[in-house]
Formats: C-alpha cells, sequence, structure tokens
C-alpha cells in the first residue's frame, strides 16, 4: 500500500503506528533512550558506590585518584566526553591498529552511550552517595562496630539502608538527568528519541507534530521516575519521623 | 570458693594505656582490672578522659600506647596502637556489650531487628533462636510490647533500655556503659538505672563511665577517679566516696553533690 503524500496526513496519522506514521520509529527511539538511561545509571551507581566508598575510607592513592575522576568528569561537558569517547579514542585505537597491520574497529554505539554517560553518572553519584554516607549518624556506625561486625557487613547492613533516604532525593535528581542526557548520544547518530524525532521532522516537516510528542514522552518517563522514586524514598524513610510534624 | 575465682582471667585488664589526639595527650598510662563480676565504675569532671578510657577497650578510639586483655586475651597491636589483627578484635568485640549515651540504636530497624542484627548476621544465631532470645531480653527491660516500635518513636529511656537489649544479646562476657543516662531527662534516668542495678545483681562484669555519683556509690565495687588524664584516687566505694583523700576528688564530689 502506498502512503498518501505528507502533506495529507494529520497529526494523528504521522504519530501513528504502520507504514505511513512514523509511530514506531518515536517508540523504538523511547525504547532506546529508556535502555540507555537504565544501564548508565545502574554502572553509573556502581561507580558511585565505589567512588563515595573510595573517597571517604580508601587509601591515599585512592582517594586522589576518585578526587581526579570526579573533577576532571563534572568540569567537561558531556557531549565533549561523548565525542572524544566515540570519535577521538577508536581513531588513536585504529591508527595503532592499523599500524599493527590490524583491522580497523567501529565503537558499537548503544554500549559507547552507556559506558559514556555511566562514566559521567558515575562521578555525580559519587558526590551524591558521599554526602549520602556522611549524613548517616556516626553513632550507629560505632555501635555496629562495637559489637564486632566487620566492615563489609557494617557497609551492608547499616550504612548502605541508612544512607539510602539520604542519597534518594539527588540519586532521583540524577536518574532525571541520565534520562534526558541520551538525547545527547543523538550527535553519534544513535537512534534514540531525539534522533528519532530529528528524523520524523525533518523528513515530514511537521516540527509542531514530533518535537511536541516528543516533549511529552520525555514528561511521560519524568512523571513515572518522580512517582517511582517517591515510593522508593518512603520505603527508605521507614521509622523516621516525619519532619513537616 | 576464692581459688576458683582466682584461677579465671581478668576479664578486663588495662594496662599503662596512654591516648593522644593530635599534640594533646588525654590519657597519660591508666590502668583498670576488672575481675569477673566487678564493676567498676568510672567518674571525673569532663575532659578528664573517662569515656575515652572507655573506648580504648574495645578499640573505638585507637590507643597510643599501652596493653588491652580481655578474658585473658591480649589485643594485637601495631607500635603505633592501631589493631594488627582485625578479625582477633572484631571477635574481642563480640564479647564486649556497649551501650552508649546516646543510645546508637540502628534507626531502619524495629526494637527486635536492633536486637537480632548481630547475633544472626555477625554470630550465626539461628533467627528463631535469636528471636525468642531478644523476646526474653525485652521482657526483662519491659519493652515486650515495644518489639514492632521504630527507636525514632520512644522516649529516650524506652530507647536505652533497648540499647542494654541489644548489648545483652550477644551474651558478652562485659558490659560497657559509656554515661548510659546523660542524654536523658531526669524523670527517666530511674527506669534505666534500675536495669543497670538488676544486671550488676546478677553478677555481671562490668565498666561504668557516669555523672551518677549515688548510683555508682550503690552498684560499684571499684572505683576510679580520673582527672587531666591520670588515676587521681581509686578504691572501694566507700572509701572514694566516704573518706576522699586527694584534695581533686574532694572538689570534685562537692560541686557534682
Amino acid at each position: 500500500m502506498a502512503c498518501p503524500p505528507v502533506s495529507q496526513l494529520s497529526s494523528f496519522e504521522l504519530l501513528g503506528l504502520g507504514e505511513c506514521g512514523w509511530g514506531d520509529t518515536l517508540l523504538l527511539g523511547l525504547g532506546n533512550s529508556i535502555l540507555i538511561a537504565l544501564g548508565a545509571y545502574a554502572l553509573g551507581f556502581g561507580i558511585g558506590v565505589a567512588g563515595a566508598f573510595g573517597k571517604l575510607y580508601g587509601g591515599p592513592v585512592t582517594k586522589d585518584l576518585a578526587a581526579v575522576y570526579t573533577t576532571l568528569v563534572r568540569a567537561v561537558p558531556e557531549l565533549v566526553l561523548i565525542l572524544i569517547l566515540y570519535y577521538a579514542v577508536p581513531g588513536l585505537v585504529n591508527e595503532v591498529l592499523v599500524a599493527m597491520g590490524r583491522e580497523t574497529i567501529v565503537l558499537p554505539q548503544f554500549l559507547t552511550g552507556v559506558v559514556v554517560l555511566a562514566f559521567v553518572q558515575g562521578a555525580y553519584q559519587t558526590e551524591v552517595l558521599r554526602g549520602a554516607i556522611l549524613a548517616v549518624p556516626h553513632g550507629q556506625i560505632e555501635a555496629a562496630r562495637a559489637m564486632g561486625m566487620s566492615p563489609f557487613l557494617v557497609a551492608r547492613r547499616i550504612i548502605f539502608p541508612l544512607m539510602t533516604a539520604n542519597a534518594v532525593p539527588g540519586l532521583g535528581n540524577l536518574w532525571l538527568n541520565a534520562t534526558k542526557d541520551t538525547a545527547l548520544l543523538a550527535v553519534i547518530g544513535f537512534a534514540e528519541l531525539t534522533k528519532a524525532t530529528y528524523q520524523a521532522s525533518a523528513t515530514t516537516k511537521a516540527f509542531f507534530t514530533f518535537y511536541p510528542a516528543a516533549m511529552a514522552l520525555y514528561l511521560v518517563i519524568s512523571l513515572v521516575s518522580i512517582y517511582g522514586f517517591g515510593r522508593i524514598e518512603k520505603w527508605a524513610r521507614r521509622g523516621q519521623r516525619d519532619v513537616r510534624g | 570458693m576464692t581459688s576458683a575465682i582466682s584461677s579465671q582471667p581478668d576479664a578486663i585488664r588495662v594496662t599503662g594505656l596512654h591516648k593522644s589526639f593530635g599534640s594533646h595527650e588525654v590519657l597519660k598510662g591508666v590502668s583498670l582490672t576488672a575481675k569477673v563480676g566487678d564493676v567498676v565504675a568510672i567518674i571525673g569532671g569532663s575532659g578528664s578522659g573517662k569515656s575515652t578510657m572507655l573506648r580504648c577497650i574495645n578499640f573505638l578510639e585507637t590507643p597510643s600506647g599501652g596493653q588491652i586483655e580481655v578474658a585473658g586475651e591480649q589485643v594485637k597491636m601495631k607500635p603505633d596502637g592501631s589493631p594488627a589483627d582485625r578479625k582477633q578484635l572484631e571477635r574481642i568485640r563480640q564479647s564486649l556489650g556497649m551501650v552508649f549515651q546516646n543510645f546508637n540504636l540502628w534507626t531502619h530497624k524495629t526494637v527486635l531487628e536492633n536486637l537480632i542484627e548481630v547475633p544472626v548476621h555477625v554470630l550465626k544465631v539461628p533467627k528463631d533462636e535469636a528471636v525468642a532470645r531478644a523476646r526474653k531480653l525485652l521482657d526483662r527491660v519491659g519493652l515486650a510490647a515495644k518489639e514492632d516500635a521504630y527507636p525514632a518513636f520512644m522516649s529516650g529511656g524506652q530507647q536505652q533500655r533497648a540499647a542494654i537489649a541489644r548489648a545483652l544479646a550477644i551474651d558478652p562476657k562485659a558490659m560497657l556503659f559509656d554515661e548510659p543516662t546523660s542524654a536523658l531527662d531526669p524523670e527517666l534516668v530511674g527506669e534505666v538505672l534500675q536495669v543497670i542495678k538488676g544486671l550488676a545483681d546478677e553478677g555481671r562484669t562490668m565498666i561504668l563511665v557516669t555523672h551518677e555519683m549515688r548510683f555508682a556509690r550503690d552498684v560499684a565495687s571499684h572505683v576510679i577517679y580520673l582527672h587531666n588524664g591520670v588515676i587521681e584516687e581509686e578504691g572501694p566505694p566507700e572509701m572514694l566516696f566516704g573518706a576522699p583523700k586527694s584534695e581533686r576528688l574532694k572538689q570534685f564530689l562537692k560541686t557534682v553533690g
């Protein structure tokens, strides 16, 4: 079936699924955005936990490394980091490979996206988690140590649950950042939501149809996320008095 | 009877303990011996080093020098005083029940969860056994009805009694009390002291840092008066409180009434 010319399609038809609409392109982009954000956030959380504990309890070398990491990453625009990792690093690697007579490589976009954004997330999460750990009442940590808990057990059973309540607001912010930072990956041509929106609107010239649709999708992600983090915070604050009284 | 007791190692023995914070020397070589069943009270003005001394026993503060022995086992220390064998220190800590001035109950856990945390996750006691034991202890400190309460919703006196029960839950060889009633409203002090007195009466070994002079006189078998990091005077309570020799101690007892 041939599609009618774009100018004869309504907004609903443009956003529809199937051959003539761009709905599936957008939804695919949305799916990619969410997957990248989830991957980057989870990996970033791992980096953040390691970074926070390293900064607080690590030796001098660990502390310095963590400080260099968080300072540099937070100083450089994410867009620049993405470009460096996607173009500059493989370029360098490929020059070496060619010199060695090997074949050149192309970085998979999805993986690159996850790694770069996780690298950025990790730096910010390090600071959020460090603050959250510092806000854990020291006496409760002492009580655990005094009863012979190992440092690992103290971290897992006492510090971790107590810091969660302090960390959730900051981590919620970072998650929302992560979902929107995925848009930066459009510059390397990755088909996330922003890139998909651009494609759809550039082809059809229906900018006022596709960009509001993309905004609505980003808004839905945010609303669901805010609700989810609210639930997590409520759970994490069990046992605490309501400060509003 | 006497020989049976004397063949047992001392519950806690502190020898020549030094502690400095930077250039400030807080403890200048203090010693203490608690035999099994002893109740040693440490008294002194603020800044005398009494809490630091207690906290050095389980290495919440790292001593700068000296020796700590618990049940005949010496805590291995590096030359700088820090613990040399983490596993050994953890094992020794598991035999010392500590009660803090600010209770330090874990706020994300209910009272019952506080009590079974270390037994289940550190001492590997089966959970139902730990729960049964915890309930008995809560009953003993008068908190049977509070097992599902979170600490933030209890009075200071209730929290401290729960904290004492938590310390008892690991079945400690000795108890360390760090000013257990100092953070309490006056009307709540009595209920906590009563619980501690009960423990003393059943022959528990305890070291008690306190401001409650009448209580120290009542429960202690030995009293240490600390001043500026040295033991100014020590002896049985009736001596220290009844006929103090040191001018400073006389002055101190006068001011704290």
